[in-house]
């Protein structure tokens, strides 16, 4: 590893590419939500024809996407906190990592009939 | 054998702020790269503000907030009670009709997007190189969050069901 590079690699450096990743890809679609919830205030009819895409297999998908997104940067935020403030945070950085992706793995397992129950029902039935 | 290192710059910490060196009085700091941000002889010895570190403790108090305000609203609006099968005008009426509601809406919004907004300042701060792009990059993401946060807003407070 020459001196003086930022890139240090392994937990540290990955951890904080996939939270900037996840970030930015998170507000973009704030834009894209503020904007099409905004359509209560034009009809319900438009409001719900918009919606409707949401309602679609793909997009289904995407929102499963987006809770993934959402769940690693909140998770890894949480342990961005703790490296911060918390006076042994630095010292178990990796293992706190770990324990985000552990947390992450579980919670997209037990989420994924609920978020694609709509898409799962509309193909399989009840 | 001799390391020369006669042409390094090195400045007492007091001239921090001139721009010479890291301003540590370490010899090594000649070999190191120079900070990001790094203070240059245009910088005021003291800035008016702590703009940065406010920044930095938003980002990790919002973060908190929106953790609990962000799954929340997941896990009503894309698990339970049918996932989002359920989401339609009525069921948004039905929703603000609750100044609760209303609330958790509103500050999701404004921490969501300016916590957003900060995190996009940073990345710009860091790829954009020329100072032209920045500041371009910068105004047009500033445009878009503020127009979006007072979108959001108006149609919170003039939500109508009977529209």
């Amino acid at each position: 590893m020459p001196a003086g590079t930022l890139y240090r690699g392994r937990e540290g450096m990955w951890s904080w590419v996939a939270h900037r990743v996840t970030g930015v890809l998170i507000f973009f679609f704030l834009f894209a939500h503020v904007l099409d919830t905004a359509l209560v205030r034009v009809s319900p009819e438009s409001y719900d024809t918009v919606i409707q895409t949401y309602k679609t297999p793909l997009v289904n998908l995407m929102e499963y996407g987006l809770v993934a997104a959402i769940l690693f940067h909140a998770l890894n935020g949480l342990r961005v906190v703790a490296v911060d403030f918390w006076s042994k945070g630095p010292k178990y950085q990796k293992q706190m990592l770990w324990s985000v992706v552990g947390i992450w793995v579980v919670l997209m397992a037990g989420s994924f009939y609920g978020i694609l129950q709509h898409t799962l029902i509309s193909w399989f039935g009840k | 054998m001799s390391t020369e290192i006669s042409d390094a710059i090195v400045v007492p910490s007091k001239q921090a702020h001139t721009g010479k060196g890291l301003g540590t009085g370490n010899p090594a700091d000649a070999f190191v790269i120079e900070p990001p941000r790094k203070r240059t002889e245009k910088t005021p010895r003291r800035t008016r503000t702590n703009f940065e570190m406010l920044a930095w403790l938003f980002m990790r108090l919002s973060g908190v907030v929106l953790v609990v305000l962000i799954l929340g609203h997941l896990l009503i609006m894309l698990v339970l009670d049918g996932g989002v099968s359920k989401i339609g005008f009525a069921f948004v009426a039905g929703r603000w009709s609750s100044p609760f509601w209303q609330g958790w809406d509103l500050l999701m919004l404004w921490l969501a997007m300016l916590h957003g907004a900060n995190g996009m300042r940073q990345v710009i701060n860091d790829y954009a190189e020329k100072d032209s792009t920045r500041l371009w990059l910068k105004g047009l993401m500033g445009t878009a969050t503020v127009f979006t946060v007072l979108l959001g807003t108006l149609v919170i407070f003039t939500f109508d069901p009977n529209i």
